[in-house]
């Protein structure tokens, strides 16, 4: 197959169609942003325009009111969720990583092997009673609560990856720091932790795009509007205001979704494709 | 455990007061690993445990969202089996995978197979393919939301302007185009994870194996249909059952593009225990309707095991 495709394409029927897959893929993200650009009066164009003929940031601004709702504090939301929900799974998944595959505590391996098996249930089905449970806790309607949530379903595949990057260390490494005086804290902070960076990069990467873009908790386990996260908050732009809907900011919150997305992927490519990969031939 | 015989070996080598701290240092070791694994221990069995079990108990009950619950058996199974509403959402989940399966794999190895060289066109390729991956389904289904609206969706004038749809059609209007749309939108962002676990297949895949094909006189197609796809196989199957318990599981795309319409023929398995337990808080009978579901996916993954264990023997 390597060689095939180019040998029984030419190169520049090859570079053609490439080109024209590119464009396909990227013309929802132009749509995007024009769109969240464009003024009413563009907006109105049919049949639409490509590109925004008089630019501007209204969109963005029509976000601060959206049925009384600033849509920049619902930002403020998501970050605070996927933040601290990635900074919880790194932490507890690094501490139980090394715990599992560096001292073989009795029970270490069923702790394993529970958050493997984990993987074969999906969340969308334990979600009824976890809103019970949370209600009962009184963690309902609390970005807390969704928080925890977030952190249990991304903990198993992060565990994974800690367990075995830790189990990769050399044990000799490890050994060496603690006859030079190093205690087991410190030998774990200054001489493992760099070599697990990646598997770090990698769990945090995963979990991070995981909550933000998460809907279907958030949508359950949240019900007051000033609570919601971004992917939430945009039911409501959608759902516009005297049966009207405007196009133009849902585009700019979409586009404020997506592009930190986008971002990210765009600079740490390589450990989010490594993460996708392992995630999925776990 | 290995680390622990082979600490204790080495101890019984030196002296006995040696041995000793060897031995409590190594204790102390697994206490500090157990209690680092703790955190992680309690979130599972609160946040996942607790609520898996109480899915199964809650199933036998009638359980509304105020006042009291009554144990009422297998009943809310067995209503289950007679709702038509849920019927056809099964129905409709199955269509909708069917539909997207084939799709997701004829593309995903077509991508896999055009960027497959690693020079660095084809990684710069791979990398524009895989972009949309990156990005949520709830904000990729609001963004064609807006694409296939009548008049002002881009989507829209482009199938008007191909003569596919007339001047005063919606795509939302039916059943069959609200799909169409949909599964554009999922093509688009999840099937550079096909191409890219195609890629790691094709990878694994001898290029002399191919070449003494091509030598011997073997045709694109038969060394195609012949060698790569017979050698894919576990790929295949690893594609088929990602896109198979994804698409079972498929809820934002239906709740924010189709809202379940036109006329509830789009409300999928997910949707419809969303609306059983959210909407109408019958909460016993959304966790009936939740085991189901887990049941069809266990059914998914065993297939896949023999799937995989198959080509194992080959």
């Amino acid at each position: 197959m390597i060689s095939d495709i180019r040998r029984s394409l030419p190169r520049a029927a090859w570079w053609t169609l490439n080109v024209a897959l590119t464009v396909l893929f990227l013309s929802p993200l132009v749509v995007m942003l024009s769109m969240a650009f464009k003024s009413s009066g563009d907006q109105g164009h049919i049949p639409p325009t490509l590109l925004p003929q008089h630019p501007t940031w209204h969109n963005f601004v029509k976000l601060t009111s959206v049925q009384g709702l600033n849509i920049f504090h619902n930002l403020l939301n998501s970050v605070m969720v996927s933040v601290s929900a990635t900074l919880l799974v790194v932490l507890f998944a690094s501490m139980a990583g090394y715990g599992i595959a560096r001292t073989k505590f009795p029970g270490a391996g069923i702790v394993f092997f529970v958050a493997l098996a984990s993987f074969m249930i999906p969340f969308q089905a334990i979600l009824t009673p976890l809103y019970m449970l949370l209600k009962n806790m009184g963690l309902n309607d609390s970005l807390v609560g969704l928080t925890l949530v977030y952190v249990t379903f991304n903990l198993p595949f992060a565990l994974f990856i800690m367990r075995n990057a830790f189990a990769s260390v050399p044990q000799a490494l490890e050994e060496a720091a603690r006859i030079d005086g190093c205690g087991t804290i410190r030998a774990i902070v200054q001489i493992m932790l760099p070599i697990v960076k990646p598997g770090l990069i990698t769990a945090s990467l995963m979990t991070f795009f995981n909550t933000w873009n998460e809907f279907f908790a958030a949508l359950i386990l949240v019900t007051s509007q000033e609570k919601f996260t971004l992917p939430v908050t945009l039911t409501m732009v959608a759902s516009g205001s005297f049966g009207q809907i405007d196009w133009g900011s849902l585009q700019a919150g979409v586009a404020l979704t997506i592009i930190p997305c986008i971002v990210v992927y765009l600079l740490l490519q390589r450990y989010y494709v490594s993460g996708m990969l392992s995630g999925a031939l776990k | 455990m290995s680390t622990h015989t082979a600490s204790l070996n080495q101890s019984r080598q030196v002296s006995g007061r040696r041995r000793s701290r060897t031995f409590g240092l190594n204790r102390r070791r697994q206490i500090l690993g157990a209690l680092f694994t703790l955190p992680t221990a309690a979130m599972i069995t609160i946040f996942f445990l607790v609520p898996l079990g109480m899915t199964f108990w809650m199933s036998f009950y009638r359980w509304p969202l105020l006042g009291q619950h009554k144990w009422i058996g297998l009943e809310n199974y067995s209503a289950a089996l007679n709702d038509p509403n849920f019927i056809q959402a099964l129905k409709f989940t199955l269509e909708y995978t069917v539909i997207i399966t084939p799709i997701l794999l004829v593309l995903g190895f077509g991508l896999a197979a055009l960027v497959q060289r690693g020079d660095t066109p084809s990684r710069f390729f791979q990398s524009v393919y895989f972009m949309p991956v990156a990005i949520g389904l709830a904000s990729a289904s609001f963004l064609w939301l807006f694409m296939a609206q009548s008049q002002i969706g881009p989507l829209w004038d482009l199938m008007h302007w191909l003569g596919l749809i007339g001047s005063k059609s919606n795509l939302f209007a039916g059943h069959w185009s609200s799909l169409m749309v949909v599964n554009a939108m999922v093509a688009w962002k999840v099937v550079g994870l096909q191409m890219l676990l195609l890629l790691s297949g094709l990878q694994s895949i001898p290029v002399e194996v191919i070449e003494a094909a091509r030598v011997d006189g073997a045709s694109g197609w038969q060394r195609l249909w012949h060698i790569t796809v017979p050698l894919l196989r576990p790929t295949l199957a690893l594609v088929l059952v990602f896109s198979v318990a994804g698409s079972l599981l498929a809820f934002d795309q239906f709740y924010i593009m189709t809202s379940g319409g036109p006329s509830n023929s789009t409300i999928s398995v997910v949707y419809s225990i969303y609306r059983y337990s959210f909407i109408q808080f019958k909460l016993g009978y959304g966790a009936a309707l939740s085991v189901l579901l887990m049941v069809i996916l266990a059914i998914v993954s065993a297939v896949q095991m023999l799937l995989l264990r198959n080509t194992d023997h080959n």
